[in-house]
């Protein structure tokens, strides 16, 4: 009998895990461009990590909690999964349940980066986590190739967007 | 004259502020064309290695790599394959591993050791123990390679960045970017495209 609420119980978690889940779009280059290009006065943060990498693993919760900290502002946090598109569902799927993402996670689907980092941006050599700051609006962009504290995270956004 | 000096103490503030500005693009490490210096690193087998040691090398493939890396694991046979391709033609692998230990347990010493056994190196492991070597070459991620190419008394980097286009699967790859410059560069040729992009792990620095 015990057993059995217990099952009960882990199926109901598992449902209200899976009713969180995020989707996970799968996206080419072409995509990820036309957003990274949308001339709206919204400020993008836009962070490149992966879920072997160990210091995109540690900041992703600051980047995650810009989503409800500025809920009410013009600012959308979107998290670039480099993973392999063939660990979408053994890897970053169940990473983005498990975490409880309230941002929105795509997956940049291209194998050689020789030919896509440039054009995402010319200034980065390749290491994750990788971050742009961006409001096309107001022509402003930066870009950060290392790890944020919440701190740091918190005073760069806020300084982009006076 | 009088309208001439303004202008040329202007020029000179010009030179000397566009002189300024360039210094950090050098300090950012190096580029294709630049004199690679040589350094003194502690091997696996706890000797010290050095560039000039190995007075038959024509060059080197300089690879900036570790253990912990899942991008340094999944080209890790293909840097053993580089090694036993280009040796035999005077260009050697070394292998350099820059993250600090304290960071990374898995990237110390002894499991430095531990891998180049287990995987049966052919090519020296070298510890980046002051992360110096990596700062002075502009490493930013493991793996990332350069290649040197004997000029005199000198090695002159000729190839910078990525192994190939596909890491997740070496069957599937449609370029050799680094086989394609070595090619050229045996050749005493230089590299027509000497200058590549790769993912990788950020090397893991010394807290400051």
């Amino acid at each position: 009998m015990h057993r059995l609420k217990f099952i009960a119980l882990l199926a109901g978690l598992l449902l209200t895990a899976a009713a969180h889940a995020q989707q996970v779009q799968v996206i080419k280059l072409p995509e990820l461009q036309k957003r990274l290009a949308r001339p709206t006065d919204t400020t993008y943060v836009v962070n490149f990590w992966a879920t072997w990498c160990g210091p995109c693993v540690k900041e992703l919760p600051h980047f995650d909690k810009l989503t409800t900290t500025y809920k009410n502002q013009k600012v959308k946090v979107l998290l670039v999964s480099m993973d392999y598109a063939s660990q979408l569902d053994k890897k970053v799927k169940p990473f983005v349940a498990k975490n409880a993402l309230k941002s929105e996670v795509v997956l940049l689907n291209e194998t050689d980066p020789n030919l896509y980092l440039a054009k995402i941006d010319p200034k980065w050599t390749g290491s994750l986590p990788f971050t742009l700051l961006l409001n096309n609006a107001r022509r402003k962009r930066l870009t950060f190739e290392q790890e944020f504290t919440a701190e740091e995270l918190q005073k760069q956004l806020q300084a982009f967007m006076q | 004259m009088k309208k001439l000096l303004p202008f040329l103490a202007s020029l000179l503030v010009l030179a000397f502020s566009s002189f300024i500005m360039l210094r950090p693009v050098a300090e950012a490490g190096y580029q294709v064309g630049d004199k690679a210096a040589d350094f003194k690193l502690k091997n696996v087998d706890g000797k010290l290695m050095s560039l000039a040691d190995n007075k038959a090398a024509k060059g080197y493939i300089v690879v900036f790599t570790c253990n912990t890396c899942p991008y340094a694991k999944a080209y890790e046979q293909r840097i053993i394959d580089l090694n036993t391709k280009y040796a035999p033609q005077g260009y050697p692998v070394v292998a350099i591993n820059p993250n600090d230990p304290a960071t990374v347990p898995g990237d110390s010493f002894a499991e430095m050791q531990k891998r180049a056994r287990e995987k049966k190196y052919t090519f020296p492991y070298l510890q980046d123990e002051t992360q110096q070597v990596a700062r002075q070459y502009g490493a930013t991620r493991t793996p990332h390679l350069y290649v040197l190419t004997r000029q005199g008394a000198d090695f002159v980097v000729s190839y910078i960045g990525a192994i190939d286009d596909n890491s997740e699967d070496a069957k599937l790859v449609k370029t050799k970017y680094l086989e394609n410059a070595m090619t050229e560069l045996v050749a005493g040729k230089p590299a027509s495209v000497s200058s590549t992009k790769a993912i990788g792990c950020t090397i893991k620095w010394k807290k400051a």
